[in-house]
């Protein structure tokens, strides 16, 4: 099931991608709609982050290609804002929790040239808009889990972009900022800003998405929720693993753990 | 006088080498810092081989080109050859530095420097080699001017890349993204680092150089949580080293570079019991506490 849309806001063609020469995305081809607020699922070592790596062109594609707003992804990087997996970084680097939101501005700044008052000023917006305005000269060592992520969040969201990604921006965060966060990017997508999510969790796909992306490195699916998050495709995406997988989902949620920041995806 | 040189030029050496080291702390490549500092040796005796002269620029530019070709080598070895990182460096910087050596050993004639003041440094004789001008003005030594230039160099870099480093080193996917390469910064830092070295090789010898990029920055950052006080304190820690270093190497009348060292890693153990003690208090004081490790949301 795989729904191609007219004047896609991502094209991706024919899109190959090997580390060692082992692909680990396979021809991949999918147009995604403008203003949505996309999932990618499948299960770990999938190739999800490496889908969204090879389309900001991160890591070299093997064959195919990518375009965003119709253009080469060279051309428009000022339009497109990327959140990193959690863990991809040194959250003991000695910085604070406004230099790192103000990394965001560095896309729009050239050469040279520092940070201003206007910056800081649209850093200190987006962090109030994640709810971590009093957090501004906080050290990033000090911060849970859940924290981090909002100040990623409103790292990507100091670079006013049109077009967001982000890598499993749920891992290891509270339900109380999952919800947080979703609802910000519900309310950037009902702004006309397109927002792939790279998403671990079946059991909140219906609820957060418009659109999915079912990936094993062959694309399984890519449509809208309701036509493509079926129970056919989603064993075809996990194998035959899927009813173990939901029914330890289902546990999860009967419990519901009181600490979830333990429980980091990879 | 002579100390006040000595002084001078084991400074601002340190903070050139301090200043660079915080990237290769926060980077995680201070064994690439201690790689390059030796595989440079090969570049600046061919610089003299080739020009003939004491000169400093074919200096600069033969160790700052012997400095990238090794982090070249490094990579390349990891990369086509998946061999670990530390191997890699291994195999690298000790094939170049010895190829160094046989250049020294085998030119000694022609070459004029020894493998002594290539190994230990040469900071005690830097009063000696001074810069007299053809109308026989003494504009002090000449050490002094090299290094100086070089810290000149780092802090320009440093100056007007602030922005592009801190990224690259904090998070580079997130670099790339925005269209900030990290590769060409990488070997920016590369060829700072192997220019600085010249500079040090002077002072403080080939293998004693990673002592002043690694421990001030180490040291900085037991100390602070801020990037920028980071660089300063590191470089602060290396002016102290310099002076510490010398009146410890009078006092004992043994080696001026080994005194820094020494004095280095000293300073590093204080800070490090300082710093200790301050995360218990902290841990231990749970008002403090709860507002300073404030690790629920
Ligand atoms: N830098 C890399 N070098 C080699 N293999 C990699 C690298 N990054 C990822 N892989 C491999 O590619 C596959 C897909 O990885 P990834 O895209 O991270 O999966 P996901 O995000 O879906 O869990 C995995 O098998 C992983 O081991
Ligand atoms: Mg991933």
């Amino acid at each position: 099931m795989i729904e191609q849309v007219e004047n896609p806001i991502i094209e991706v063609h024919d899109l190959t991608v090997s580390y060692d020469k082992k692909p680990v995305l396979w021809d991949i081809d999918l147009t995604l709609p403008k203003g949505k607020l996309i999932g990618i699922i499948g299960p770990n070592g999938a190739g999800k982050s490496t889908l969204i790596k090879s389309m900001l062109d991160l890591v070299p594609q093997s064959s195919g290609f990518v375009k965003m707003f119709d253009q080469d992804i060279k051309d428009i990087r000022n339009q497109i804002s990327y959140v990193p997996q959690r863990e991809s970084v040194d959250w003991d680097f000695p910085a604070s929790v406004l230099d790192i939101v103000l990394m965001g501005r560095y896309g729009k700044l050239g050469f040279f040239k520092r940070p201003r008052k206007a910056d800081k000023e649209v850093a200190i917006d987006s962090l109030r808009k994640v709810g971590m305005e009093n957090y501004l000269h906080r050290q990033i060592s000090q911060l849970s889990g859940g924290q981090q992520q909002r100040v990623f969040l409103a790292r990507s969201l100091a670079q006013q972009a049109d077009l967001y990604f982000m890598d499993e921006p749920f891992a290891g965060v509270d339900a109380a900022t999952e919800k947080a966060i979703i609802q910000l990017l519900k309310e950037m997508s009902s702004d006309n800003k397109t927002v792939v999510v790279v998403h671990h969790d079946l059991q909140s796909v219906t609820q957060y998405f418009d659109w999915v992306i079912l990936l094993n490195t062959r694309l399984i699916a890519s449509g809208p929720t309701n036509k493509a998050f079926t129970h056919e495709l989603l064993e075809e995406t996990y194998g035959g693993k899927l009813t173990l997988l939901t029914e330890v989902a289902d546990l999860l949620k009967q419990n519901e753990l009181p600490n979830r920041e333990k429980k980091v995806n990879k | 006088m002579n100390a006040f040189w000595i002084i001078l030029t084991g400074s601002l050496v340190a903070i050139s080498c301090g200043l660079l080291g915080c990237y290769l702390v926060l980077r995680k490549m201070t064994m690439i810092g201690d790689a390059i500092s030796h595989s440079v040796l090969p570049g600046i005796v061919l610089a003299f081989l080739i020009s003939g002269s004491r000169d400093s620029i074919p200096m600069l530019i033969g160790a700052g080109l012997l400095g990238v070709l090794s982090t070249f080598l490094i990579e390349f070895f990891h990369r086509k050859g998946k061999l670990q990182t530390d191997a890699s460096i291994g195999v690298t910087f000790t094939w170049l530095f010895a190829i160094g050596v046989i250049l020294v050993s085998s030119y000694t004639g022609q070459v004029d420097i020894d493998q002594d003041c290539v190994l230990y440094g040469e900071i005690a004789y830097v009063p000696l080699d001074l810069w007299i001008t053809e109308n026989g003005i003494n504009l002090g030594p000449r050490s002094v001017y090299i290094s100086g230039t070089v810290l000149l160099i780092i802090i320009t870099f440093i100056w007007l890349g602030y922005k592009e480093l801190l990224i690259t080193t904090f998070d580079p996917a997130l670099s790339v993204a925005l269209g900030i390469s990290t590769t060409i910064w990488h070997y920016l830092l590369m060829g700072a680092v192997s220019i600085t070295t010249v500079a040090s090789f002077e002072s403080v010898g080939a293998i004693l150089v990673v002592a002043l990029l690694v421990t001030p920055a180490s040291t900085a950052y037991l100390l602070t949580n801020n990037f920028r006080k980071m660089l300063y304190i590191s470089a602060f820690v290396g002016v102290l080293l310099s002076f510490g270093g010398y009146y410890l190497a009078v006092w004992l009348n043994g080696s001026i570079a080994g005194a820094m060292a020494t004095t280095g890693g000293i300073i590093f153990g204080l800070a490090f019991i300082y710093s200790k003690n301050k995360q218990r208090i902290l841990q231990t004081n749970p008002t403090t506490a709860s507002d300073q490790i404030n690790r629920s949301i």
